[in-house]
């Protein structure tokens, strides 16, 4: 199986002797090259500065180096990525109404993320794969996926992918290489390194499949998960072609990243692990997407390797349907934020300074957007639910005899208390249990 | 070497006793209490042509001597061999694993196929079920089954329910195989003992399986890592690794993964168990049917602990009338609560008496109270004879 030129890292470790006669360190075999020194000295992390927030363009919209084109994309991209951003937050508001209309059981909106979700997807092959945790759907709309695909899935109807069995906004798409969203927090970040895995010995096993990598998100509460500790460590240990976006938005619910930890955000872990890591600005969308160009690059080269983002951003919405952010935070502070950096704004000034974006343009997007979205809304909610079959399949890949027997009484029941249940709007009625 | 010679010069300090005394003892007067005596067990495969005939082989296929962790590392190199897609991979696999289950192996496929991780069990479930979701088939162990429970998040929330959730997208990890050695071992204590296999048989869309014997875990592992399109908790009976010998066809072979097999043919008395309590139920029934001429009993391995196979559970217990099921583990909500619960819906009428569960007491496996706390032929004994005389 071993290519020449590939190193693996599990073959780099080889035992030497304890130490060399003059020598100023040990060979320790857990701390290969660490000096001896007389100086007790505790390092502190206070002490060290904070790790740099990277950017390319000011709240403003001003290119900080004039020098540099950030884009490297044709003005009809970053306007692409322009309506794709605000598809995400006109999706959200019309559906956080929908929620409280009692339309749908349950949403989440990504206010404020739009530009990390949208400007790294944008720096992706649409081979890559993608594990999500839930407040990514600009990445799956810069991925492809349409307008239909999101409201099957919020109301659970029959073309649903996920057939109706999670709760909204736990998307996914085998076509678009998104692995389908899970609740529980931070168990797809070591999956997202397996998978990094599996992409390398496919790649190894046939050079003729396409380099790809992982990308993988999460916020920086699941980033206190042992999960996350798991996945990092196995592979940077593994040399796994991913790269880890954590998008740090300041809240985990009601929780302060005060609270969340104490050191230098989640970026200064990477170091830790022994992983190239960055922090960038996630307001500024074309920093996110040249960070993720390159991290994608360097995932690929040589044996491959781990890349941590961590994202800066603030989380403008309340977490969920279910929470009201302002028990925990001030409406003032999440005001200012909205009115005075947010990566959609920040981009509008862009491209109005360029030329390519004005008022009226402004109005029409907004318009035909909102109208694509209501239009998809009501038709999705019309579409009738996925067949009552579809409960017991897919738990195995063939439907146990236990489960046939569960299905048959269950028929039976709904047979002999026909009020009780309003199978007519499932698909195929209870004709699918046979 | 330099130690080995400074050895000699150190002066013997404890004296060499013949009797080892840091587990539980067996009583020397045990007329039932024996140990087991593998080569006379009338399951296991004591000639070639046993296993011949047992796999419907041809009379010259063939046949290796084999224990329990040379049938699975049999069983590894054939899959490795067969397909490009399988991976094995834990803490400690690479020199051959702790147990000698992948022993040769990173020779043979190289550092990329089989490797140590780091010591994290979440991260080893974790990355080999994102393995099996980008279309690889990874086996990966866990060093004990009482190490699996910081992977039970990644178990049975996402390997379970990962096929579920995908739906039409197609996704699934059924590549997946999680082995795990469980089981007591005479002196693993609280934390090298243990049976978990009830906790994942609570949780659809995972296949427990638990082996007996060399020749059938060859066949089960195999079946798990190439046939499988489900994840599967391979779970293997630690104490039968060096201790259980039979002959094992050469050639690779299946058994299914939902199947229970008959044992032992019997008309008075159903005894169910699994994996290494067959050994204790087997000297047990033999010792009653010395004692009550005329007795028979049916002895049944589950093999599959989930899904498992009501059919042919309800079937010989329909015949026999009554039932008695043994396994390591805790009595309350363990497999046996299953099995009777489905015995009393399944053959209620036949039943002649109350079917018995002979189980681990409802406490911790303490290291010097092993011998108490887990079937032994004495309890088995009992308890088919209480039921036979109800």
């Amino acid at each position: 199986m071993h290519k020449p030129g590939i190193r693996w890292a599990s073959d780099s470790w080889s035992s030497g002797p304890a130490q060399k006669v003059g020598s100023d360190s040990v060979n320790f075999p857990g701390a290969l090259n660490s000096k001896f020194t007389a100086t007790m000295k505790f390092q502190n992390p206070a002490e060290a500065t904070a790790m740099p927030t990277y950017r390319i363009m000011d709240a403003d919209g001003n290119i900080i180096d004039n020098t540099r084109d950030p884009r490297a994309a044709p003005d009809e991209e970053v306007i692409k990525w322009y309506r794709n951003m605000l598809t995400v937050s006109i999706m959200d508001l019309i559906m956080f109404d929908a929620q409280r209309q009692g339309r749908t059981s349950f949403y989440m909106v990504s206010a404020g993320e739009e530009g990390i979700a949208v400007g790294s997807a944008s720096a992706l092959s649409p081979d890559d794969v993608c594990f999500l945790q839930y407040r990514e759907q600009g990445v799956l709309i810069q991925r492809g996926f349409t307008l239909k695909e999101m409201m099957s899935q919020l109301f659970s109807n029959k073309d649903d992918h996920g057939k109706g069995r999670n709760m909204p906004v736990h998307y996914g798409s085998g076509k678009l290489n998104v692995h389908t969203i899970s609740s529980p927090l931070a168990t797809q970040i070591p999956q997202a390194s397996g998978a990094a895995y599996a992409l390398k010995m496919q790649r190894l096993i046939n050079p003729n499949v396409p380099p790809r990598i992982v990308a993988c998100y999460f916020g920086e509460g699941a980033a206190s998960e042992g999960d996350f500790h798991a996945a990092l460590n196995i592979a940077a240990t593994k040399s796994c072609p991913i790269v880890f976006v954590c998008r740090n938005n300041g809240f985990a619910i009601s929780t302060a990243s005060i609270e969340q930890y104490k050191g230098d955000g989640i970026a200064s872990r990477g170091l830790g692990y022994g992983i190239d890591t960055i922090r960038v600005d996630g307001n500024d969308i074309f920093a996110v997407r040249e960070v993720m160009l390159e991290a994608r690059k360097r995932a690929l080269e040589g044996d491959c390797k781990p890349i941590l983002v961590e994202a800066m951003s603030y989380r403008v919405s309340h977490h969920s349907t279910s929470d009201d952010s302002f028990a925990y935070r001030a409406k003032r502070e999440v005001e200012e934020w909205k009115r005075r950096d947010n990566p959609i704004t920040r981009l509008r000034k862009w491209m109005e300074n360029r030329g390519i974006w004005d008022e009226d343009k402004e109005k029409e997007a907004r318009a035909s957007i909102r109208k694509e979205v209501l239009r998809e809304f009501s038709a999705a909610e019309k579409v009738q639910k996925p067949p009552l079959r579809a409960m017991f399949e897919d738990v195995y890949e063939e439907i146990t005899p236990e489960a046939q027997e569960q299905m048959k009484e269950l028929k039976r029941l709904i047979e002999r208390y026909p009020n009780e249940y309003n199978v007519k709007e499932h698909e195929g009625g209870i004709k699918t249990l046979e | 070497m330099f130690a080995c010679r400074r050895a000699h010069l150190v002066p013997r300090i404890l004296k060499p006793r013949s009797q080892l005394r840091y587990a539980s003892q067996t009583s020397p007067e045990a007329h039932l209490n024996k140990p087991i005596e593998f080569k006379k067990v009338p399951f296991l495969y004591h000639s070639q042509n046993s296993a011949r005939t047992a796999f419907g082989l041809s009379q010259d296929a063939p046949i290796d001597w084999q224990n329990l962790h040379g049938a699975i590392n049999a069983s590894l190199h054939h899959a490795l061999k067969t397909d490009e897609s399988v991976l094995l991979f834990g803490e400690d696999v690479a020199f051959g694993g702790v147990f000698r289950c992948s022993k040769g192996l990173t020779d043979e496929f190289g550092t990329s196929r089989i490797f140590n991780t780091p010591l994290s069990e979440q991260g080893i479930v974790g990355f080999a079920i994102g393995c099996a979701a980008e279309g690889m088939k990874p086996v990966a162990e866990i060093q004990f089954a009482d190490y699996v429970f910081p992977a039970f998040d990644q178990l049975v929330n996402e390997a379970a329910k990962f096929r579920y959730r995908e739906g039409a997208t197609g996704g699934h990890c059924g590549g997946l195989v999680v082995r795990m050695p469980c089981g007591s071992v005479g002196h693993g204590a609280l934390y090298h003992s243990q049976s978990p296999e009830a906790l994942f048989t609570h949780v659809p869309g995972l296949r427990v399986v638990i082996p007996r014997s060399p020749a059938q875990a060859k066949g089960l592992l195999t079946s798990s890592i190439l046939n499988s399109n489900d994840p599967v908790i391979f779970m293997e009976p630690k104490i039968l690794y060096r201790a259980a010998e039979e002959f094992v066809p050469r050639d690779p072979y299946t058994i299914p993964l939902d199947k229970a097999e008959i044992l032992k043919k019997g008309k008075d008395l159903t005894v169910i168990s699994y994996g290494q309590p067959l050994y204790l139920c087997s000297a047990a029934i033999e010792a009653l049917e010395k004692d009550i001429k005329g007795l028979s009993v049916e002895l049944i391995d589950l093999r599959a602990i989930y899904p498992w196979d009501r059919a042919a559970i309800m079937e010989s217990v329909n015949k026999t009338g009554r039932a008695v099921v043994v396994h390591e583990s805790m009595y309350n909500a363990g497999v046996g609560a299953e099995v009777a619960a489905s015995i009393q819906e399944g053959a209620f009428l036949r039943l002649e008496a109350p079917v018995a569960r002979v189980t681990g007491w409802s406490t911790h496996p303490g290291l010097i109270f092993e011998k108490y706390n887990i079937p032994d032929i004495a309890r088995i004994y009992d308890s088919m004879k209480r039921t036979l005389e109800y």
